[in-house]
């Protein structure tokens, strides 16, 4: 027996080693299960904390707008620091188009995401043959630009007040209609969405767009040098990431039953790179789901105490930054990676 | 013979600096060629001309009858031009299999593919798997490009150009940072690449080029001063008034 043993360990250790192969990513996986299973069960224990189903449909709505701006922060490499604008963009098209054109969810949003790409597409054609700082720069200019937009073109967006009195259209399939007129009915819709731009970015990050795009965010003179139109990957990912940001507005304007100038606010636009650095955006793909999470959780449980929580978590950031730049994601890695050891 | 690759007449200056002026380079196909000269002759910039990093102010870049003046590195790369970097430049998170997996024409064909996993694209890895173990490289697979040794690394550069699948490959400066058992282990390379490619090398060191280049060209001022086999250029009278007699 131990003789037999011996040989199939001699016949193993002379084998050809195995062809070294990309880890296949797989269309649904386990995170994502269980970030679903613990969205969709928010219904039976949020109450029990003391929280409400509102909150758990605006995070919803940040997770998605959080992971669509990380395809371009985290895995192309961009810093877009003027992306509330395209947030904003959904969800005044959204407004817009159900105001004046006709009002049903799925056109009203389908239009929602094809403003927020052709707003997109319109800003990264001017930007995407710059990098770094200039880049930022110009996402700055571009995001103030709509801003002010919004604010004086009174008699398309209402100015500073905005669009107000928009309805919550039910989701109509044809066999049957659903109302989306309560929080919990709104929040399910918006799960629905966030598992869609979920299973898609996860097949986007890991298809051979997004192993060069994730060789462009490494080295981009390199990966010209090699034969890949930069410029066009640049564009497409932002693209891509505006029209996500163009949903999540169309969906914060249902949440809001409004859409308003302050959505497409520098401030608003801080907000998204806070939730993905904190989160851990730079190392995980599940980063912004949990920076989005953290920061309107600790909007609403800080901001129960003090008014001034955003200056507290400011520091936090800060300290996150300076001592810990890959995040909650990070920290979670480098946990499970001491376990392992 | 028609050159596979030919600058004809090339010019580059940087405000009042003249880089370059009239560079005449002819590349045979199937030979190894070397371009040397001291520092500062303009080597460098004149590689970036020829490989589009930089437009030439004025002359003429043809690559296989067709001419590439001007056009950008993507466009030179997929007409079967590819080049590694003097300084190093990698794509240092990815491992070392990523980094040659993404510049395969493979991936690059499938380059808008956002729906399918590139793990399921039949071939590729094997493919990079195989250019790596080329350049020696086997059994480092998986390992980030930043965590590899600098001969390792050195010999990743060349694997991502070769992943390319190139008609004509230019080195810069290959040798620059490796000890006497990394060059050599180069040169063992370098003279098994030279078996089935057209290879352009810019080089300092003056033994490895004279020991594996079959033409080479002295750029000094901006100018071609010389131009012979090895051992025409050991006694080229030119050569040896700058300087670089006395390397070789």
């Amino acid at each position: 027996m131990a003789r037999v043993a011996e040989e199939l360990f001699v016949q193993a250790a002379r084998a050809p080693a195995p062809e070294p192969r990309l880890a296949p990513a797989g269309l649904v996986t386990r995170p994502m299960v269980v970030a679903f299973l613990a969205l969709a069960t928010t219904p039976l224990w949020l109450g029990a904390l003391g929280l409400y189903q509102y909150l758990a449909l605006e995070i919803t709505i940040w997770m998605i707008f959080a992971l669509g701006y990380n395809l371009l922060l985290g895995h192309a490499g961009l810093p877009s620091f003027g992306h509330g604008a395209y947030f904003g963009v959904g969800a005044y098209a959204f407004g817009l188009a159900q105001k004046h054109l006709v009002a049903s969810l799925w056109i009203d949003l389908g239009l929602a995401v094809l403003a927020g790409a052709a707003a997109g597409a319109i800003v990264a054609a001017f930007i995407s043959h710059r990098r770094g700082i200039y880049y930022a720069l110009l996402t700055i200019a571009f995001g103030q630009v709509f801003w002010f937009v919004a604010i004086k073109w009174h008699s398309v967006t209402g100015g500073e007040d905005g669009l107000l009195d928009l309805r919550r259209l039910p989701a109509d399939f044809g066999f049957a209609s659903f109302s989306l007129q309560s929080n919990e009915a709104l929040f399910f819709f918006a799960l629905a969405a966030f598992a869609l731009v979920v299973v898609g970015l996860w097949r986007l990050v890991h298809s051979p767009f997004g192993r060069i795009l994730h060789a462009v965010k490494q080295n981009e003179a390199r990966a010209a040098f090699v034969g890949h139109d930069v410029w066009l990957y640049k564009w497409l990912a932002f693209v891509i990431s505006a029209a996500i940001a163009g949903l999540a507005g169309a969906l914060f304007a249902m949440a809001q039953q409004s859409a308003y100038p302050n959505v497409m606010s520098l401030h608003n636009s801080g907000f998204v790179v806070m939730m993905v650095l904190i989160g851990g955006g730079l190392v995980s793909f599940w980063g912004p789901v949990i920076g989005a999470a953290f920061f309107i959780l600790a909007r609403d449980l800080l901001g129960a105490y003090t008014e001034t929580w955003l200056l507290w978590y400011g520091l936090l950031f800060m300290a996150m930054v300076l001592f810990k730049p890959e995040g909650i994601a990070g920290l979670w890695q480098q946990y499970v990676g001491r376990r392992a050891r | 013979m028609t050159p596979l690759f030919e600058a004809k007449r090339l010019g580059k200056r940087f405000g009042d600096a003249v880089v370059l002026e009239d560079i005449n380079l002819a590349f045979a196909e199937g030979r190894l060629s070397g371009i040397m000269g001291p520092n500062g002759a303009g080597k460098t910039t004149c590689f970036h001309c020829l490989t589009g990093r930089y437009k030439p102010d004025r002359g003429e870049v043809w690559f296989a009858g067709e001419n590439i003046t001007g056009l950008a590195p993507r466009a030179i790369a997929r007409r079967g031009i590819a080049r590694s970097f003097q300084i190093m430049s990698l794509f240092d998170d990815m491992t070392a299999l990523e980094n040659v997996l993404v510049a395969t024409p493979g991936l690059r064909a499938r380059g808008f593919d956002m729906a399918r996993d590139a793990a399921a694209a039949t071939g590729l890895a094997e493919e990079a798997a195989a250019t790596l173990a080329r350049v020696g490289l086997r059994g480092k697979e998986l390992a980030r490009a930043r965590s590899l040794a600098y001969g390792e690394r050195r010999a990743l550069e060349i694997a991502v150009a070769l992943a390319a699948r190139p008609r004509l490959l230019f080195l810069d400066e290959p040798t620059a940072g490796l000890g006497a058992e990394g060059t050599a282990r180069l040169a063992e390379l370098v003279r098994e690449l030279k078996r089935s490619l057209t290879i352009v090398i810019i080089e300092h060191d003056m033994p490895f080029l004279f020991g594996l280049a079959d033409h080479v060209s002295v750029i000094h001022w901006g100018q071609v001063i010389a131009r012979g086999t090895p051992d025409e250029l050991r006694a080229n009278p030119w050569v040896q008034r700058s300087n670089l007699g006395a390397l070789a």
